[in-house]
């Protein structure tokens, strides 16, 4: 029981730390208050589960989920790629907002606020990854696979374009740098990482509905990259354990359920606070938000 | 004086812009021969800024026109016009305040590795080459930190010399340079002059904006005066400072 509990955690741990690294490349590394990343997270879930229940074979269906994140990423950065701070904020969350509405209103794709049941297990080269252990061993390959990529990208000079992007955009562009290209593709690539986040979780959790991919999910995201520290991949990992470990505590205290869901984002807001009073720049960051 | 000659590089070409009802520049035509230093001079808010800005399309123009080798950039994009030869520096520094001296240097080249397809294969330490480049550039410009510093922890001196640097590493055919001498010692000032001297001397073409008359005055072939948004004149040094409109603009009559 408190294995099978374990490892429950372990794999959310994966997939948040996927979805965690690949939202700090736009907010990290290009500056961008990108608050849609729970979007694409949600649009990789979908397509992942729908494909699959329709009968496409797992593989191609993650990769299609990452493909569509990815391509949704880059349709949201081409109206918004020379909006600035705040305005890049609200335009990115009105995007999630949008999105959120799609999966519960289109009903005849997506079974609206009821969600999708039944989602298969993953299935490939034969194998079946139906127990939990195996599950977590599936989910750590990919996360690893996902972080060392992101992490390449990002050590690269590529990386820092991102970063010169981030820290001024003006000079960046004057010493020949095309800066929306940069920004677009920055997206697309956190979009496209996120896309398979979803589909990690939609086959883990085998169920989907869109209160998953609500906007209260965007400040776990923010502050577990926030308390890692933004600019670092590693922070985006270490934010993303402290802040799924911790509030765990809440569920053997008792509270009935109706509770802990509510004291879980108040724990969250409440630590973003907190490290945004003391320690702006997070646990091994190196930039603030809204710095320059 | 100041026409179109076959050696201009840069021709600004009865250009205008406001900012609402400010009439920051107005009809104003000026231009840039090869292999010279041209200063741009005028009293505070005459338009030399906004004509920096006009020129490296960071600002759209209402009018006129902008011919820089041959062709016309006018409101191409920043990065189009930059990769075609023109470097710049600001009035108000702009560096990259999370990067070190080193990577603020680096990103003035381009690198094959700033394709995102072909950013998996690269990191970011620099060639041999190139890193000797970066430490000749460094030296050039007398700058005597440590390449790893981050520019944020740099004094406002250090920082202009190390946005200088990053403008001297590009391919440039045109090096524009807003008040490089504000805020800086007299040391680096003199530096500084010797510096420009030098490039010129090397077939370098220099377009100054400048408020220090003396320095500006010592090392220009030609000055441009802008006043209220128009070209008041353009001449030698030695011309302009005799001018009297040129001293009752800065006067104020
Ligand atoms: N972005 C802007 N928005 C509104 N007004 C502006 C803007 N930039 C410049 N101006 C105005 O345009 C005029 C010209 O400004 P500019 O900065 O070009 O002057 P300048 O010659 O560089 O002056 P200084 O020597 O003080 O640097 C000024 O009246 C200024 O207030
Ligand atoms: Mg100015």
């Amino acid at each position: 029981m408190i294995e099978a509990y374990l490892i429950h955690i372990l794999i959310l741990i994966c997939i948040y730390i996927v979805l965690a690294v690949s939202l700090d490349l736009t907010v990290g590394f290009a500056g961008m208050l990108n608050m849609g990343h729970v979007a694409f997270f949600g649009i990789g879930a979908y397509t992942s589960a729908l494909l699959t229940l329709g009968g496409t074979p797992f593989l191609p269906a993650l990769i299609a989920g990452a493909i569509m994140a990815g391509i949704a990423g880059f349709v949201l950065s081409l109206p918004t790629t020379k909006l600035k701070g705040d305005y890049l904020a609200v335009a990115t969350l009105g995007f999630a907002f949008i999105i959120e509405s799609v999966l519960k209103n289109w009903v005849s794709l997506t079974r609206g606020p009821l969600g999708l049941p039944g989602i298969p297990r993953p299935e490939f080269f034969g194998i079946t990854v139906s127990s939990q252990l195996g599950y977590l061993i599936f989910s750590a390959v990919v996360m690893a696979i996902c972080v060392f990529l992101i992490v390449r990208v990002e050590k690269s000079p590529f990386g820092r374009m991102l970063e010169a992007t981030r820290d001024d955009e003006v000079a960046a562009s004057t010493l020949g740098k095309d800066v929306y290209k940069t920004k677009a593709i920055a997206l697309t690539v956190s979009a496209f990482f996120a896309g398979i986040a979803g589909s990690l979780y939609a086959h883990y959790i085998s169920f989907i509905d869109p209160t998953t991919f609500s906007l209260l999910e965007v400040i776990l995201l923010f502050s577990i990259i926030i308390v890692g520290g933004l600019g670092s991949s590693k922070g985006a990992i270490v934010g993303a354990i402290i802040l799924l470990i911790l509030p765990e505590p809440l569920r053997f205290l008792g509270f009935p359920s109706s509770i802990v869901g509510p004291a879980r984002q108040i724990l969250y807001a409440l630590i973003l606070l907190l490290i945004l009073y003391f320690r702006p720049k997070g646990i091994f960051g190196r930039v603030e938000l809204g710095e320059s | 004086m100041n026409t179109k000659q076959p050696d201009t590089i840069l021709e600004f070409n009865n250009v205008s812009k406001h900012f609402g009802g400010v009439k920051a520049v107005r009809n104003c035509s000026f231009y840039v021969k090869k292999g010279q230093i041209t200063g741009l001079i005028g009293p505070n808010g005459a338009g030399k800024t906004t004509a920096f800005n006009l020129i490296t399309g960071l600002l759209k123009t209402n009018s006129g026109n902008i011919i820089f080798m041959n062709e016309d950039i006018t409101d191409k994009p920043t990065h189009y016009i930059a990769n075609k030869g023109l470097a710049r520096t600001f009035q108000k520094v702009r560096l990259f305040d999370n990067l070190t001296i080193e990577e603020n240097l680096l990103l003035a080249k381009h690198h094959p590795g700033e394709n995102f397809f072909k950013s998996f294969f690269f990191t970011r330490k620099p060639s041999k080459s190139l890193l000797k480049k970066v430490k000749q550039v460094v030296n050039l410009v007398g700058l005597t930190k440590p390449l790893s510093t981050l520019t944020s922890e740099l004094s406002y001196g250090q920082k202009r010399l190390v946005e200088l640097a990053r403008a001297l590493m590009m391919d440039y055919k045109l090096l524009m340079l807003d008040e490089p001498t504000a805020g800086v010692n007299p040391f680096i000032r003199k530096r500084l002059k010797v510096l420009l001297r030098k490039l010129r001397s090397q077939g370098k073409t220099i377009l100054l904006i400048e408020h220090d008359m003396d320095f500006v005055m010592s090392l220009s072939d030609e000055v441009i005066v802008l006043d209220a948004g128009k070209k008041l004149m353009a001449d030698k040094p030695g011309k302009v400072r005799k001018n009297k409109k040129v001293l009752e603009a800065y006067l104020g009559k």
